[in-house]
């Protein structure tokens, strides 16, 4: 399987706001599927996203089946020192992914 | 929902086409559909990083160098960096193909490649490592024109052709008859492209996956209630090679996004 894409800048100004992106590859088998001979097809999703920097949560999700296949986040944030982020998806059936990128705050 | 589309356009078609023949689209008119996409799904393409069909791209990337088959050979033993080797080939196929004595497609060429030269099992169309190859293959020709060129592909044009203008399916209509003759207009919600293949393997939302030409091209000729192509049939290539040739000179956009 594919890493994740995560696209954040490398060097950021102190406290100005810059933008996050993350992709990941995943089918988000909803649940309410069934297959032509009936049978249901079990649920596969990813359910928890957080990004973390330094250590301290700075963003979170809970992700429900209605979401479309290959998660896409993209969210703000600020910075007052350079650090590393660090990203983790958890999921169905033990499924469980993280990234780390560093900035350089200037 | 689909056969509702399909029964639309054959009232739409009947209204506004009339008996009146196809001509091509000339030249200077044709346009990718990219052109058409609403705005997110032109950020979502132009994106790499929020571009799904990336994560097939990165697939493929790791594809190429991993040995495969009795010969244990992965593709970059050959052919090296693909940024280089790779430059430039997803623009000019379908292309001949000395052996079969005719054009294979991109797909197929791997296949091939795969046989002959790793002694590995073929990859099943469709399948996530195909896709994956494929548009890694297909993204080193990015911001390049669509080539077909070859005279020996002449004839297999011409029977694309005529296959792209055959009325098939219970609805009774060509490939034509809605992208040659009713381009720019609407099919219920949707706009009817031309149909240019500028950015396969595409991610198609609809789809929620990546998927090929072939794979588009079923779908059509389900909406018009036809019996599709096998994957990889004769029909299916000429078709590809004709509208590549139909395309000649549009930029290649691999890999696309699609509504």
């Amino acid at each position: 399987m594919a890493r994740p894409l995560v696209n954040v800048p490398a060097k950021v100004k102190r406290g100005q706001a810059f933008e996050i992106k993350t992709l990941i590859s995943h089918i988000m088998e909803t649940g309410f599927r069934y297959t032509t001979t009936g049978e249901r097809i079990p649920r596969d999703i990813i359910t928890f996203f957080s990004c973390s920097y330094n250590g301290e949560e700075i963003f979170r999700a809970d992700l429900y089946p209605a979401i479309s296949a290959n998660p896409f986040f993209t969210f703000f944030t600020t910075a007052t020192e350079s650090g590393t982020l660090e990203f983790k998806w958890t999921g169905d059936n033990g499924f469980a992914e993280t990234a780390t990128a560093k900035i350089t705050v200037e | 929902m689909k056969r509702f589309h399909a029964l639309m356009c054959a009232v739409v078609l009947a209204a506004v086409a009339g008996p009146a023949g196809s001509a091509d689209i000339p030249l200077d008119q044709r346009r990718s559909g990219y052109a058409d996409l609403g705005r997110d799904t032109k950020a979502m393409q132009d994106d790499d990083t929020s571009n799904p069909a990336s994560l097939g791209v990165q697939d493929g990337e790791a594809l190429w160098s991993q040995k495969a088959g009795t010969a244990g050979k992965a593709c970059a033993e050959c052919h090296g960096d693909a940024a280089a080797s790779m430059k430039g080939v997803a623009a000019r196929y379908p292309a001949f193909s000395p052996a079969r004595k005719g054009p294979i497609d991109l797909e197929q060429r791997i296949n091939l490649c795969r046989t002959e030269n790793q002694k590995a099992e073929p990859l099943a169309f469709e399948s996530r490592e195909l896709l994956a190859l494929t548009a890694y293959i297909g993204r080193q020709s990015r911001g390049m024109p669509i080539v077909q060129s070859d005279a020996r592909l002449t004839s297999a044009i011409d029977a694309g052709r005529k296959l792209f203008t055959q009325r098939i399916g219970q609805i009774s209509l060509s490939c034509a008859q809605c992208h040659d003759d009713n381009w720019g207009k609407q099919l219920a919600s949707s706009l009817v492209p031309q149909g240019h293949p500028t950015g396969y393997p595409i991610y198609r939302l609809e789809w929620q996956s990546l998927g090929s030409l072939q794979r588009r091209l079923r779908n059509c000729m389900i909406g018009m209630r036809a019996e599709p192509y096998a994957y990889g049939a004769p029909e299916s290539v000429e078709l590809e090679l004709y509208l590549m040739w139909r395309a000649r000179g549009l930029t290649v956009e691999t890999p696309g996004v699609r509504p």
